[in-house]
């Protein structure tokens, strides 16, 4: 008779969520990944999805959706042209 | 302070690895394609906006410059989007480079001329020489016209260009220096306020847009159905 938190039949590595991963198997999972472009483009579009249904696609949808998405454009930018800000700092010894 | 003005517009990298295409694409995930009768308020918007703009725009067109209404509606959409979120702070806008812009005028322009001339050759032939020119002019006329109908695509990508990089400009500028007269007080609280008027006029850059798909509109017009 099997006790309460164990499973009949084990869930195979490449199937499980990264939560559910094992710290001593993420080595092996994270190898196991698809990594063609196929799967870097599918990991891409599901978190795009994700994302998209989470704030977007709902019935009653704010100004937060779409606030998030420019928030992160500006720090993108932001981190492209560090370098030539990096000298408008109000320093005294730059 | 020279170098500072005029690198926010050179191509950019980073880390050696150019980003631009991805900036450029970056407006496309603003545009979610509406797949119901009802979708949800991002895309109603956008909906309404488009349907609002097509009808005032492609109006005055035959069934025959109506085709051209999803090239025109993307093109609004594009340069739209693509000048208003290079009013974020350091974000790079690409129709500030001109090649990019002449990249989207030729092809346009070059495809409403050759329409023209392949479907109506009489008539478009007949655009060069207005009507009741006095008879020793004509050899100017002709000219004169044939030279006002080369410059109108490098008037379209230029008008766009110059625009949006004397804006851009200007903010810069006038940031810079109310920065440094944050010192001297009395005039700081005068520029930040022609920075803010500043500002809110270069929002009508969106009206840049108008003024870049009407030209291109009322010049195939012209040269498609008259």
């Amino acid at each position: 008779m099997a006790s309460v938190g164990e499973c009949p039949s084990p869930v195979p590595l490449k199937e499980k969520k990264l939560m559910d991963v094992k710290l001593g198997e993420l080595p092996s999972w994270i190898l196991m990944r698809d990594f063609t472009p196929k799967g870097i483009a599918g990991a891409f579009r599901r978190g795009y999805y994700r994302y998209y249904n989470k704030y977007v696609n709902v019935k009653k949808g704010g100004v937060a959706g779409i606030s998030m998405v420019l928030a992160a454009y500006v720090l993108f930018n932001y981190c492209r042209c560090y370098k030539e800000l990096k000298h408008e700092r109000l320093r005294k010894y730059h | 302070m020279n170098e500072n003005l005029f690198t926010s517009f050179t191509s950019p990298t980073m880390m050696g690895f150019p980003v631009v295409m991805l900036i450029i694409l970056f407006p496309s995930i603003m545009f979610p394609s509406p797949d119901r009768l009802i979708n949800n308020r991002l895309a109603s918007i956008q909906q309404w906006l488009i349907q609002l703009t097509s009808k005032q725009m492609m109006s005055i067109h035959n069934h025959k410059g109506q085709t051209w209404t999803l090239m025109l509606m993307s093109l609004i959409m594009f340069i739209g989007s693509t000048n208003l979120l290079g009013l974020l702070p350091h974000s790079f806008t690409p129709t500030t480079q001109l090649s990019m812009n002449l990249g989207m005028a030729i092809p346009l322009w070059a495809g409403a001329v050759i329409t023209g001339f392949r479907y109506k050759t009489k008539a478009s032939l007949a655009h060069f020489l207005p009507q009741g020119t006095p008879l020793p002019l004509i050899p100017m006329l002709v000219i004169i016209e044939t030279i006002s109908l080369f410059i109108q695509p490098i008037a379209l990508a230029v008008r766009l260009t110059a625009n949006i990089t004397a804006g851009h400009l200007l903010m810069h500028l006038i940031g810079g220096a109310t920065l440094a007269l944050t010192n001297i007080s009395m005039t700081t609280a005068l520029i930040t306020f022609i920075i803010l008027i500043l500002l809110t006029i270069l929002e009508f850059a969106v009206a840049l847009i108008q003024a870049y798909v009407f030209t291109l509109l009322v010049s195939l017009y012209l040269h498609d159905n008259t």
